[in-house]
């Protein structure tokens, strides 16, 4: 789960990092009235889910009230990868010296919480790390002690060379491992971490990711989620038991587990078609789940095909030829169907289906052929 | 042989009175796995199948001499699990509970490093040694007795592969599903190199996906380790970035995780990659006769 840079930043408030002032707006009129109140330079930040609005044109300078009205107006409405900008942030502009890179994520490999900081900052990390790995100093934390100070310290100290300033970071970065571990976060980064012309260290920016399997004991974090029309679509099938992603082609895909979901997709892309989406049933084969995900899929109007590809381990195909057969007692529907199923009771399954009329299959290769043609029908 | 279980295994079920760990210990047990305990705290004393059930690991293992432990419990309670059956010296556990915390997972890492247990999981379907030992709950009529060792992040592709290998007399060592989370136990080079030093095996076949580096990294440890041919499949190539394809860890994250970066370093280190699931036991024949280098 992602969070705007407006709430990351109340999270770091709340842990004591310092951050500049800054006012959420929603209109024009509030953002002008909010640069009227701060009564100095501010900047007008775009919040949206993406990143790289600074080169979108989304981050703008403002001298004056007026100035930000202006800037207001411009970003308001505006369009970032896809998303629409419905509110702003207005912050304090301040006096940088040097701008720095803090990072904290979970590595795979180290099995780890690891901080990351650079010198290289209010660039993108992933640039620094292709460009220049060197300029990133990592440091991999010991879960069973967390960051202790002295390793704050002395990381802050290789970056900024002078131990009065260190301490100052240092302070700062066993913070945000305190919110890293406290929130089940994925990702807290600060960038750039600022050092002003007055010597002050600041947070101008947040990004902040969550563990999905931990939102069940995060309630303050799950209460900052504000979805777009496609992760609410995501969403309300995962209340039902699915993992849904829309994609762009047009064969709809119903399989059992994520890997086969994948692979099937993949199998759809080689053989000349291309994938409407990704939909993992799971293990269960409940009827209703069969149900639910047939009304997602075509839900989906650019579907001009529906694969199924179950391979029963634990599922029983029986159970999912059932839950078909009732599926489409329920959906009307004149789009193509053709129905692979292998593995464990498929030929009862493939019995059961006879009465529906429904094209059968028993491999995943012949399935994704039929479906491809189908939809080009 | 074959690796990690057999038929020396003693197993005990953590949540064996819940509806997963009742209905897979069943199943376990009728492919002849040597279930000796369960565990469910408040029900010390109770049978179920025959199986004596205890209040703590520790108590399991102090009766039966389990030696490995395998966990349904919910999500929320797993690593706690994991950890009572560490502290209880049971020294390989196996993890099925989807949905676990990614910070559980990293606090149970350095523990079970300290108490020599290994893991497989979580959300994972556990492993098998054909004809001796099911420990998960893969379906077992799948499966035939051989010289194949198999790894794979994913369940029912693990299936649907296993399949086709079976199908084409290529029998198996030991099949282990690591699982779909980005911090869990025993992974890729991990295995890989107890299949290197396993005589029985003979190949490997290999199953990833899309989502961190742990394939470019077995591709290397292939290449400079391993004798043992090795046939690979990576699940994900149309997958979008920034996505989580339903597995945990299965997401690729600012540009990097790809399949195609995957395939890449397998090809570089001499490992061939199926285009589609069928185009493995091809390769693997291929592989074996040496048509292929």
């Amino acid at each position: 789960m992602k969070i705007h840079e407006y709430q990351a930043r109340q999270i770091f408030r709340d842990y004591g990092i310092p951050v500049p002032n800054g006012v959420l707006c929603y209109t024009v009129y509030e953002v002008e009235k909010a640069a009227q109140e701060m009564n100095r330079m501010v900047v007008v930040k775009a919040q949206v889910l993406a990143g790289g609005r600074g080169k979108a044109g989304g981050v703008k300078l403002a001298r004056s009230a007026e100035e930000a009205r202006n800037a207001a107006k411009q970003i308001l409405g505006m369009d970032i990868k896809g998303l629409t900008v419905e509110k702003v942030l207005v912050t304090d502009a301040v006096d940088i010296d040097k701008e720095f890179y803090v990072g904290l994520i979970n590595d795979r490999n180290s099995k780890s919480v690891t901080l990351m900081v650079s010198a290289e900052g209010g660039v993108e990390i992933e640039e620094v790390a292709k460009n220049n790995p060197e300029k990133i100093i990592k440091f991999s934390i010991n879960p069973l002690t967390g960051l202790l100070d002295y390793q704050a310290r002395n990381v802050a100290l290789e970056l900024f060379g002078n131990i009065k300033l260190a301490q100052k970071a240092a302070s700062i970065f066993t913070k945000l491992y305190k919110l890293y571990i406290e929130t089940d976060s994925t990702l807290a980064e600060i960038n750039p971490l600022v050092l002003t012309t007055g010597n002050e260290i600041l947070a101008i920016d947040g990004k902040m990711n969550f563990d999905d399997n931990a939102l069940f004991r995060q309630p303050k974090i799950l209460a900052m989620r504000e979805p777009d029309e496609e992760e609410l679509q995501e969403i309300a099938a995962n209340e039902k038991g699915l993992a849904y992603i829309k994609l762009d082609g047009n064969i709809g895909c119903m399989v059992n587990g994520a890997g086969l979901a994948m692979a099937t997709m993949d199998m759809i892309k080689l053989y000349g078609g291309s994938p409407a989406n990704f939909l993992d049933i799971g293990g269960s084969s409940n009827p209703q789940k069969v149900i639910d995900a047939m009304n997602i899929l075509l839900s989906d109007k650019n579907v001009k095909a529906v694969m199924i590809n179950i391979f029963g381990g634990i599922t029983r195909c029986d159970d999912v030829a059932k839950g078909l057969i009732k599926a489409l007692e329920i959906i009307m529907t004149d789009v193509p169907i053709v129905v692979r199923l292998s593995g464990t009771n498929a030929e009862e399954g493939l019995e059961l289906l006879k009465q529906t009329g429904l094209p059968t299959v028993s491999s995943m290769s012949e399935a994704a052929k039929m479906a491809i043609e189908l939809s080009k029908r | 042989m074959s690796i990690l279980v057999n038929k020396d295994t003693k197993l005990v079920v953590q949540g064996i009175t819940g509806r997963d760990g009742k209905f897979h210990t069943g199943k376990m047990k009728a492919y002849g796995t040597n279930v000796v305990a369960g565990v469910s705290p408040g029900k010390e004393g109770e049978t179920l199948d025959g199986i004596p059930v205890f209040n703590s690991v520790a108590h399991a293992v102090k009766a039966t001499g389990a030696n490995t432990s395998i966990i349904f419990v919910p999500a929320a309670f797993a690593a706690d699990a994991i950890l009572e059956a560490s502290e209880a010296g049971i020294k390989l556990v196996i993890a099925i509970s989807e949905g676990v915390p990614i910070q559980d997972m990293i606090r149970v890492t350095p523990i079970l490093k300290i108490n020599g247990t290994l893991l497989i999981g979580p959300n994972c379907p556990g492993l098998i040694t054909p004809g001796e030992s099911l420990v998960g709950i893969l379906p077992a009529m799948i499966f035939k007795e051989g010289n194949i060792g198999f790894i794979s992040r994913s369940g029912t592709l693990t299936y649907e592969v296993v399949n086709l290998l079976s199908l084409n007399d290529f029998g198996q060592t030991t099949c282990v599903g690591i699982g779909g989370d980005p911090v869990a136990g025993l992974y890729f080079i991990d295995l890989l190199e107890m299949f290197e030093n396993d005589p029985d095996t003979v190949a490997v076949v290999l199953i990833g996906e899309i989502g961190g580096d742990a394939e470019e990294q077995a591709a290397q440890f292939i290449a400079e380790k391993m004798t043992k041919p090795v046939v690979a499949f990576i699940a994900g190539q149309t997958a979008p970035p920034g996505k989580r394809m339903g597995h945990a860890g299965a997401i690729i994250s600012s540009g990097a995780g790809t399949a195609a970066e995957k395939i890449a370093a397998f090809n570089k280190a001499g490992v061939p990659v199926a285009k589609e699931p069928s185009e493995i036991p091809v390769l693997l024949r291929a592989k074996l006769n040496g048509q292929i280098q």
